[in-house]
């Protein structure tokens, strides 16, 4: 049996990918957008690192874990678009009023720019109510930016438009 | 359920035992439901009206999967004949159904959903002047002298290859549970057969049996079709699949419950409720810990099965291998079977991947072409051949969540020379060539 708790909860924490290394540094969160990719499992796969235009991702072989070099990383969203794992989020918590998550969205119906959207965390659970402010397809992947008050941007990982 | 079972036969125009799965809609298509198998009726015109057609070629692909499709394309660039039979009514296997997007890497077709890979495939085997496609075709058995038989719509083929690539794909288990031949009861396989092939909701609310990657894939997809997915169960105390599909559905609100299992379906003609168990680390069910879900959809992905029955009716020797899902034939490191010029690929020679199952292909594809074509290609075939063997065993099965299915293969993949031995104590029953 593995010694990974998200084998067990399908859910990864952020103490977890704090401890793997996955997580941007407070100074860089600050900044500005950046990527964190919630890939902590070594599958072959390395889609993400072709795309990224900046080539911030570094991976030596397919099977490692993808490694964002956060001073790099623009936050441009498009690993969120091509990740085939839906894995790549990009946060934005430089912001004092509120905090900016960018998630993919392969659901209908594909919210609008302004449309409110019910905010769900790795567990599913409803944690609030954001506001899209962008969203851009790529190959029937939608990637949504959207305002979160302020501190849950860590915790945001999909959204749900009402029917 | 993807086409291997017969829970679908019914009476199609007057004939029986046709599975409806893949039976195309057409205007004034008559159906009557039949319970149990209908001997057909062997005088009838039209089966005296079938065409008898005899074809020559350098290779034979048996099934249109991405292990086949891959074969085919590879043994075409090198300037082979190629015919490959499928039974579906398009070329593509399991692609078809794939609506998410595939990992590997981007020259693997990684990133592209599946069906777009089956796409894909399609446009160049269809441009491809070396290749013959047969669809709604079956090859149904292998004859003395190395001659393979297609039934066709309405033509019977006798196809004599040099080679032949096996590439049938695999069937999906069942699982044994009170009712569980009620509607409702359903493959994972034909979920998406109906849902992302026909574009068809298959119900209002489910329930997944097995967190591997298919059980947590498709319990995604269904979320996607407006189905409440209310839990995945799984025997086993870990998720079965990759984190990143886990994660998928979790963040959607899907419970997994591990340690679970189905004891019972419910319903009056068709599943209304279903009863599932803790299980214990023996696997016994605790008592007093059954939970009920109010649900008319039960999807079982409780694994799959490689389709090996062409592999042992030609006489191949096989070798029975948990990690690979059951009986699968013996094989060289450039996939060739006990019988000489049988070559296996995909998910019939081990459960696997679609990304596994087109290196295969294009592995048995090369070692074919080594030894049909000029030197000059044989060379260069031989050359490709290793480097993508070197990427298969070296790079792609490295990783910890394929080492199951690494072990499996290498416990059925033997040397040469050790292949040759086989050959003298279990001489074949057939050979091609
Ligand atoms: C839900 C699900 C999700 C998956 N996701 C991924 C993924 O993300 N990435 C990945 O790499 N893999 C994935 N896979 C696995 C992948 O689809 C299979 O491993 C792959 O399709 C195997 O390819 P194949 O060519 O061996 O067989 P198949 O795709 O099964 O094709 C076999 C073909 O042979 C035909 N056939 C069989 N017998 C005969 C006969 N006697 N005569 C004529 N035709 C015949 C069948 O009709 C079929 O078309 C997934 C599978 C499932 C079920
Ligand atoms: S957000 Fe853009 S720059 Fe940053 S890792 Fe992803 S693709 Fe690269
Ligand atoms: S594309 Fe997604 S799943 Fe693939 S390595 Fe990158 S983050 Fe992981």
């Amino acid at each position: 049996m593995s010694e990974f708790p998200y084998r067990k909860t399908g859910v990864v924490s952020l103490e977890e990918l704090a401890r793997l290394n996955l997580l941007p540094p407070e100074e860089r969160l600050r900044k500005g957008p950046v990527a964190i990719l919630e890939c902590p499992e070594m599958i072959p796969c390395n889609i993400c690192v072709p795309y990224c235009p900046t080539k911030a991702i570094k991976m030596e072989r397919l099977i490692d874990v993808p490694a964002v070099d956060w001073d790099k990383c623009i936050g441009c969203g498009i690993c969120v678009a091509v990740c085939p794992g839906l894995a790549a989020f990009v946060v934005d918590t430089s912001k004092n009023d509120f905090d900016y998550v960018t998630v993919p969205h392969e659901f209908i119906p594909v919210p609008r720019v302004g449309d409110e959207v019910v905010l769900l965390n790795k567990l599913g659970e409803r944690i609030g109510r954001g506001t899209v402010v962008r969203i851009w397809e790529r190959n029937k992947t939608y990637v949504a930016t959207v305002r979160v008050p302020k501190g849950l941007s860590m915790e945001v990982r999909a959204i749900w438009v009402k029917q | 359920m993807i086409g291997k079972c017969s829970s679908c036969f019914m009476k199609v125009n007057g004939l029986p035992n046709v599975k409806t799965c893949r039976e195309p809609v057409k205007d004034g298509l008559v159906i009557e439901r039949q319970a149990g198998w209908i001997s057909p009726d062997t005088n009838n015109e039209e089966s005296s009206s079938v065409e008898l057609r005899e074809i020559d070629v350098d290779v034979l692909v048996v099934g249109g999967g991405p292990a086949g499709l891959s074969a085919a394309l590879k043994a075409s660039e090198y300037g082979l004949d190629v015919a490959v039979v499928d039974e579906h009514f398009k070329i593509g296997g399991q692609l078809l159904k794939q609506t998410h997007k595939f990992f590997g890497n981007v020259e693997l077709f990684g990133g592209m959903r599946g069906f777009q890979i089956a796409e894909e495939y399609s446009k160049k085997l269809k441009s491809s002047e070396k290749i013959r496609v047969l669809t709604r075709s079956v090859v149904y058995g292998v004859f003395r002298g190395g001659l393979v038989g297609v039934i066709g719509e309405n033509t019977h083929y006798v196809v004599k290859p040099k080679v032949v690539v096996g590439s049938t794909g695999a069937a999906e288990r069942y699982l044994d549970f009170l009712n569980n031949d009620l509607p409702g009861v359903v493959g994972a396989g034909g979920v998406q057969t109906i849902m992302n092939e026909y574009g068809v909701k298959p119900g209002e609310s489910a329930l997944v049996v097995g967190s591997g990657n298919v059980g947590l894939i498709v319990a995604y997809q269904l979320l996607q079709a407006g189905v409440a997915v209310r839990a995945i169960v799984e025997i086993l105390p870990e998720v079965g699949g990759w984190f990143v599909h886990a994660a998928k559905v979790r963040r959607y609100g899907v419970p997994i419950l591990l340690q679970h299992t189905v004891k019972a379906v419910y319903g009056d003609g068709r599943v209304r409720e279903v009863e599932v168990v803790a299980v214990d680390e023996n696997f016994n069910p605790v008592p007093g810990s059954e939970k009920r879900f109010k649900v008319d959809l039960v999807l079982l992905a409780v694994g799959l099965e490689p389709d090996t029955r062409f592999f042992s009716q030609c006489g191949a020797v096989m070798k029975w291998s948990p990690e690979l899902g059951g009986l699968v034939p013996l094989r060289t490191l450039d996939l060739e079977t006990s019988v000489r010029n049988l070559y296996i690929a995909g998910d019939a020679s081990g459960i696997e991947e679609a990304t596994t199952a087109i290196m295969e292909g294009q592995i048995a594809a090369l070692s074919a072409v080594s030894k049909l074509a000029d030197r000059s290609k044989a060379g260069r075939a031989e050359e490709e051949m290793e480097k993508i063997c070197k990427f298969l065993w070296e790079d792609y099965r490295t990783s910890p969540v394929l080492a199951r299915a690494r072990r499996g293969k290498q416990l059925v993949t033997v040397s040469r020379e050790e292949m040759e031995k086989i050959r003298v104590t279990y001489p074949p029953r057939v050979s091609f060539g």
